[in-house]
C-alpha cells in the first residue's frame, strides 16, 4: 500500500510538471491555434541559464526568479521578432518555424553546454523522505511551487484588467481591438508568460531527470498528451490532464508495463483520446442561443 | 461640411477588399450630438464603411475625428480616441460572462468601471439579471444590449451601430430603438447608425446618407430623406 501510494505521489509531483507546461501549450495554442512544439526546448534552455547563473555563485532563487524573467522576455521576443511575421501565413509554415526552433535550440543547447548530463540542485534540499516517506523534500517542494504558479497564473487571468484583456485577445481578436485591446501585444505577452511557465517546469523537472540538451522532449509529450487529454481548449483541463498523465504514467511504469515502456504511454493516451474523444475530458462545446 | 458641426469628416472615401473595390469616393459627416443614419441595401457598403473608419479596412482619401486625421491609426488606437463599434454580428466575447464584457468595454479607461455598469443596467435592466451569465448563451436580443452597453462603457464620443436590428423579432427590435432613444438623449453621444431598416433609422436620425453600390446617391435631413417619394418606394416599402 505504501509503495502505492508513494507511486501516486511522485505521479502527482511529475504531474505538475506536466501540468505546468501543457498550460504553457494551451495558451497558445488558445490564442493562435498553434501548437509550440518548441515550447519544451526553450524550457531546456532556461533550465541551462539557471545553471550558469547558480554555477556562477548566484543564490538559488536569485537565479529562479532571474531565469523565469529572462525566459518571459526572450519568449515575448520569439514572438515578436518570429511569429507575427507569420500572422497571415499558412499553418504550415508556423509548423515548420516551431520545428525548425525546436532542432536549433537543442543543437544551439548541445554545442554550448554539450550533451552530457549535469546534476541540477534542488533548493528544497536532500534530506530524508517526509510525510511518511511518501514525498520526497524535492517532489514536495516542487509540487508546492507547481501549485503556486497554477495558482497565480488562474488569478492573473481571473481577476486582473490585463489577464481579462488577454483572455479576450485570444477568443474574439477582431471585437478586442474594437474596445481598444492591443491584440498583437498580448500575443506577445502570452509567449511570454508561457515561456516563464515552461522555465519554472524546467527548473523543477531538471534534478529529477539530470540537464541534457534532450530532458524535454519527454516531458513534452506527457504535457502534450495531458493538453490533449485535458482538451487543448481549456487552460484547467489542460492542468488537469497534465496530473492524470503523470499519475498513469506512474503507476502504469510502476504496476503495468514497465519503466521501459513508460513513455509509449502518452502515445496510447494521445491516440486513445484523438479516437474516443477527440474535444478531451474538459474540452467544451460551446452552448449559444441565436 | 465643418469641423464645427461635424464630429467626424470623411471625405472621397475609397475602401475594399483586395482587389475589391467596395467603397467609390465617399464624402460625409456625422453631426455631432446628433444620430446620422447611413442607409442602403445589402452590399451597399454600408458595413465597409464603418470598418475603414475604425481602420480595419486599407482606405484612401481622408477622415477626419474632431478635425484630427485618423486614417493610417490601428483599430485599437482609433477605439481609444473615443470611436466604440458595434460590429456586425454584434462582436460579442461569447465564452465571457456577461460582466467581463461590460469589463472589456471599458479597457480603455482607468478606474473602476461599476458605477458605469451601474448606469448600464438602467437602460438595460436584463442585462443585470444576466451579470454573471456566460455571454454566449444570451439571446440575440440581450446581445444586441450588451453590444451598445459594451461600446457605451468606453464613453466614446462617437458610437458606431452596425444593423442594431439585424436577426431581431420586430418586437425586440422595438424595445431595442426605444431604449437607444434614451441613452440618445441621456449620452448627448454622437451616433452614426448603419441600418437596412430605413424607416426605423429614419426616425431617429436628424442627418442621414443614402448608400447604392459604394456611392452616395441622396444626403440630407432625415425629415425630408423620408418624404422622398423614390427612398419611400425602394427603402421604405408604401
Amino acid at each position: 500500500m505504501d509503495a502505492f501510494l508513494h507511486q501516486l505521489f511522485s505521479g502527482i509531483a511529475t504531474g505538475g510538471i506536466y501540468a505546468s507546461v501543457a498550460l504553457a501549450l494551451v495558451m497558445i495554442y488558445q490564442a493562435t491555434h498553434h501548437v509550440n512544439f518548441a515550447q519544451g526546448e526553450m524550457a531546456m534552455l532556461s533550465t541551462y541559464v539557471a545553471l550558469t547563473l547558480i554555477q556562477a555563485g548566484v543564490p538559488y532563487w536569485i537565479a529562479f526568479v532571474l531565469t523565469v524573467g529572462a525566459s518571459m522576455i526572450v519568449g515575448i521576443g520569439i514572438q515578436w521578432l518570429v511569429l507575427r511575421p507569420l500572422e497571415k501565413a499558412p499553418v504550415l509554415a508556423s509548423v515548420g518555424v516551431f520545428i525548425g526552433m525546436l532542432l536549433m535550440f537543442n543543437s544551439v543547447a548541445g554545442w554550448i553546454f554539450s550533451y552530457t548530463l549535469k546534476p541540477f540542485p534542488s533548493p528544497f534540499g536532500e534530506g530524508p523522505p517526509m510525510l511518511n516517506g511518501l514525498f520526497s523534500r524535492h517532489e514536495l517542494g516542487s509540487t508546492g511551487v507547481t501549485l503556486l504558479v497554477l495558482t497565480a497564473v488562474w488569478a492573473f487571468f481571473r481577476f486582473t484588467r490585463l489577464g481579462l484583456a488577454m483572455r479576450a485577445a485570444a477568443f474574439n481578436p477582431i471585437s478586442s481591438r474594437l474596445v481598444g485591446v492591443p491584440v498583437a501585444k498580448m500575443l506577445a505577452l502570452g509567449w511570454g508568460l508561457a515561456a516563464g511557465i515552461g522555465a519554472v517546469a524546467g527548473m523543477m523537472v531538471a534534478p529529477v531527470v539530470f540537464l541534457d540538451p534532450n530532458m524535454m522532449a519527454g516531458v513534452l509529450l506527457y504535457a502534450f498528451a495531458g493538453a490533449l487529454l485535458g482538451g487543448i481548449t481549456n487552460p484547467l483541463g489542460a492542468v488537469v490532464g497534465g496530473l492524470l498523465v503523470g499519475v498513469i504514467e506512474n503507476l502504469g511504469g510502476a504496476y503495468v508495463v514497465g519503466t521501459e515502456l513508460k513513455l509509449s504511454m502518452a502515445l496510447v493516451i494521445i491516440v486513445v483520446v484523438l479516437v474516443v474523444k477527440p474535444s478531451g475530458l474538459f474540452g467544451k462545446t460551446l452552448a449559444s442561443r441565436v | 461640411m465643418d469641423t464645427e458641426n461635424f464630429l467626424l469628416q470623411v471625405k472621397s472615401l475609397h475602401a475594399g477588399y483586395g482587389p475589391t473595390r467596395v467603397l467609390h469616393g465617399l464624402d460625409f459627416g456625422v453631426v455631432r450630438g446628433g444620430v446620422t443614419a447611413l442607409l442602403g441595401a445589402n452590399g451597399a457598403g454600408k458595413t465597409t464603411t464603418l470598418r475603414a473608419i475604425s481602420g480595419m479596412v486599407r482606405i484612401s482619401g481622408e477622415i477626419l475625428f474632431d478635425g484630427t486625421p485618423i486614417s493610417g491609426l490601428a483599430t485599437e488606437a482609433i477605439a481609444a480616441r473615443g470611436v466604440a463599434h458595434v460590429p456586425d454580428g454584434r462582436g460579442t466575447f461569447m465564452e465571457l460572462s456577461v460582466e467581463e464584457n461590460l469589463r472589456l468595454g471599458a479597457y480603455t479607461k482607468r478606474g473602476d468601471p461599476r458605477p458605469d455598469m451601474e448606469r448600464m443596467f438602467g437602460y438595460f435592466p436584463k442585462l443585470k439579471q444576466r451579470f454573471r451569465q456566460q455571454a454566449g448563451t444570451l439571446s440575440g436580443g440581450e446581445q444586441q444590449m450588451l453590444a451598445i452597453a459594451r461600446a457605451l462603457m468606453l464613453h466614446p464620443r462617437l458610437l458606431l451601430l452596425d444593423e442594431p436590428s439585424f436577426g431581431l423579432a420586430p418586437l425586440i427590435v422595438r424595445e431595442i430603438f426605444a431604449i437607444m432613444r434614451q441613452i440618445i438623449a441621456a449620452e448627448g453621444t454622437s451616433i452614426l447608425v448603419v441600418e437596412q431598416n430605413a424607416s426605423l433609422a429614419l426616425a431617429i436620425a436628424e442627418r442621414a446618407y443614402l448608400l447604392e453600390t459604394g456611392r452616395i446617391v441622396m444626403s440630407g435631413l432625415a425629415a425630408d430623406i423620408r418624404k422622398d417619394e423614390a427612398v419611400r418606394r425602394s427603402y421604405l416599402g408604401y
